[in-house]
């Protein structure tokens, strides 16, 4: 699904360069729950940019879904991040003056959906989260915990096969961090692969796999469930 | 997408309805200055008898001092009018024009021959022509017509109203074959004008470019008959005494204007010929001291010849557009402080598959938005301008009047404006690398 193989990223102002990845290496297998920790500084953002298209790398290879995205245009990056990847991020990042419908819309406008079909995802997406009743409002109205549930609605009414999550729960209380987490695991067991960031190690044990990162390469790896999926997961490499 | 850009651009605007408001508020303003400087330009600039640019021609003749030009900064100028001598013999009395007028103005006092009439006698400006004047020029008629070859030559007292003085006099009834009075002398109303004010007043350009037309028309010979003084403009050179009409009939002062409709290039030839000649036999006579010169201008080159626009129109027009540059640059600052603070949400579509034609389409969309809007705002603050400038002067009454093609101009600049405002702006933000801002939002 994932293959990232000795990938180094450095950024550079006029006085100083600082190395995010060095020689990082992973792979992430289709279905797989995989949760990347370490602490600020260490790279996971880095990671995920770069894993959902949005960040160029300096050296090292990166194949998603067999494709390398080394020579990809920027135009056929939008269309994967579109069409196989969904996001969610630590602020959610919705729109605040659109409601939660228009929200959603946002990535299946895109798509080229049909009104018609637009909908039906959109509602489908809703219920998924339940929030289909509150699909008017907008996001302003409602709790970080539902804001953060309507950006997986987004994330997925694209059906992607890949969920990258950059701390989604960080804004959150436990309670509603478990609910997230929650979601997330029962849209794991549907099919979808999902990488999350977090710094949370409690949170990172209940992923089929956590990945520590420490100075921008994989320090350790471990298995806290294993399935029938994590024998392949098992292959990543620091 | 179109109309889904449409509905993002709309919300976007009002989301911050200040910088908006500013920013249609400077293209508005480029606008309507461009648009009020445009439209008399325009009017200005215009030839209103331009269909019969290939066959009229007005007449000129260097009769003036050997010691200096007509225009002492362009030795080749020559007087814009003739003497009456020069009238008389080299246009009048010439039989290879098609049609030929001289004429000059005069004043009148316009009354009506009805006692019972309740409209009080009025001081007018008259133009003394011949016949021929009101075919050559495609006058416009409502009733009657213009008066007859015989009625030149015999001075016959007869009148084409103006519209404005039929409507004065008359109530806009048909007043032909009725009578009016001008300088207490009746006249018989052959003709009445249809609403005709030709902008610029091509036919006596040294009158006064954008005076309004003459409110009676009567036979030239009229005015020799009537002793009648001139009401124009009478340029003289030599030092003559000059103590009745006929000496002035016979002086060296040009006051009147010719045109002559020559239907053929070999006419036209043939009635430069028959200028030269008349040139030369003149100064065998001791008259027309300087090297011989005539010419025949169409009324494109007459235009240009009386400079109707003049270089301070063209450097308004010049310094409207820079005006209209500025406030383009500040809508482009604008454009790019709304943009840069909307960066995180255009990240975020960016993210979420939209590529970078699609957010350009979706901000182009929007700048489009406010250079429609600053055109229409234009239009309105142009209109002012042009009621603005109808309280400068009696002429510009007529001059500042909006045309629509200047009015469709002004939207298709200020559209053309907006986008190119918000051209660098809105590549510039497809620029942006979505990631940093995914973080912060």
């Amino acid at each position: 699904m994932l293959e990232m193989q000795h990938i180094s990223k450095v950024y550079r102002t006029e006085l100083i360069e600082t190395h995010a990845l060095r020689d990082f290496s992973l792979r992430v297998d289709e279905g797989e729950f995989v949760a990347v920790t370490g602490p600020s500084g260490s790279g996971k953002t880095t990671f995920l940019n770069i894993a959902g298209l949005l960040e160029n790398f300096d050296t090292g290879t990166y194949k998603l879904d067999g494709q390398s995205v080394n020579e990809l245009s920027d135009n056929d990056r939008s269309r994967i991040r579109n069409q196989k990847i969904g996001f969610i991020f630590q602020s959610f990042n919705l729109i605040p003056d659109l409601d939660l419908f228009d929200n959603v819309d946002v990535p299946l406008r895109y798509r080229g959906f049909s009104a018609t079909e637009r909908r039906r995802r959109i509602t489908q997406s809703l219920e998924l989260v339940g929030l289909a009743s509150r699909m008017k409002h907008i996001p302003a109205q409602l709790s970080g915990g539902q804001q953060q549930r309507v950006a997986i609605a987004r994330a997925l009414a694209g059906e992607p096969r890949f969920l990258l999550a950059d701390e989604p729960t960080g804004n959150l209380d436990s309670l509603m961090a478990r609910q997230v987490l929650d979601l997330l695991e029962e849209i794991n067991r549907g099919g979808t692969t999902i990488v999350m960031v977090t710094h949370d190690a409690e949170l990172a044990r209940r992923a089929h796999r956590n990945v520590q990162v420490m100075d921008g390469k994989v320090t350790d790896l471990h298995t806290y469930e294993p399935r029938a999926h994590a024998e392949s997961a098992e292959r990543a490499s620091a | 997408m179109f109309a889904y850009h449409l509905r993002l651009g709309l919300k976007s605007l009002r989301r911050n309805p200040v910088l908006t408001a500013l920013m249609i508020g400077a293209i508005g303003l480029g606008i309507g200055v461009c648009m009020t400087t445009l439209n008399v330009y325009k009017l200005i600039s215009g030839n209103p008898i331009a269909h019969r640019n290939d066959v009229l021609f007005a007449v000129q003749l260097d009769s003036w001092d050997i010691q200096r030009a007509w225009n002492q900064d362009d030795p080749e100028s020559l007087p814009l009018e003739l003497t009456y001598r020069d009238a008389q013999q080299a246009v009048l009395q010439s039989d290879i024009p098609d049609r030929r007028v001289i004429m000059r103005k005069a004043a009148f006092v316009l009354a009506s021959n009805d006692e019972k009439s309740e409209v009080k006698p009025e001081i007018v400006i008259g133009r003394l022509t011949l016949g021929d004047f009101f075919a050559m020029f495609d006058v416009p008629f409502e009733y009657g017509g213009a008066w007859d070859k015989e009625a030149d030559s015999t001075s016959e007292p007869v009148v084409v109203l103006s519209k404005k003085s039929n409507d004065t006099l008359f109530g806009g009834e048909n007043s032909v074959g009725r009578s009016v009075r001008l300088d207490d002398i009746e006249y018989k109303v052959v003709g009445v004008m249809a609403d005709w004010q030709p902008v610029p007043l091509f036919y006596d350009l040294n009158n006064g470019s954008i005076n309004e037309i003459e409110q009676v028309f009567a036979p030239f010979s009229r005015g020799e008959l009537l002793e009648k003084s001139s009401a124009g403009n009478t340029n003289c050179w030599k030092p003559e005494e000059i103590n009745s009409l006929t000496e002035f009939l016979n002086s060296e002062c040009v006051w009147i204007q010719a045109w002559v409709e020559l239907a053929t290039p070999a006419k036209e030839q043939e009635y430069k010929t028959f200028l030269d000649a008349y040139v030369a036999e003149q100064k065998k006579l001791g008259r027309f001291a300087r090297p011989l010169k005539t010419k025949l201008s169409n009324p494109d080159g007459w235009l240009v010849i009386n400079e109707v626009v003049q270089n301070d129109n063209r450097v308004l027009l010049g310094i409207s557009f820079m005006f209209l540059a500025v406030c383009l640059l500040n809508t482009v600052g604008l454009l790019l402080a709304k943009f840069s603070g909307a960066a995180a949400v255009i990240s975020l579509r960016r993210a979420l598959g939209a590529s970078r034609m699609e957010i350009f389409r979706q901000h182009l969309m929007e700048v489009s938005i406010v250079g429609i809007v600053g055109g229409v705002l234009g239009l309105g603050l142009g209109y002012l301008g042009l009621l603005g400038a109808r309280q400068l002067d009696e002429g510009y009454e007529r001059l500042a009047q909006m045309e629509w093609t200047v009015g469709l101009m002004a939207l298709g600049i200020a559209l053309v404006s907006g986008v190119l405002a918000g051209l660098y702006p809105t590549w510039r933000i497809t620029r942006l690398q979505p990631a940093p801002y995914l973080k912060t939002q």
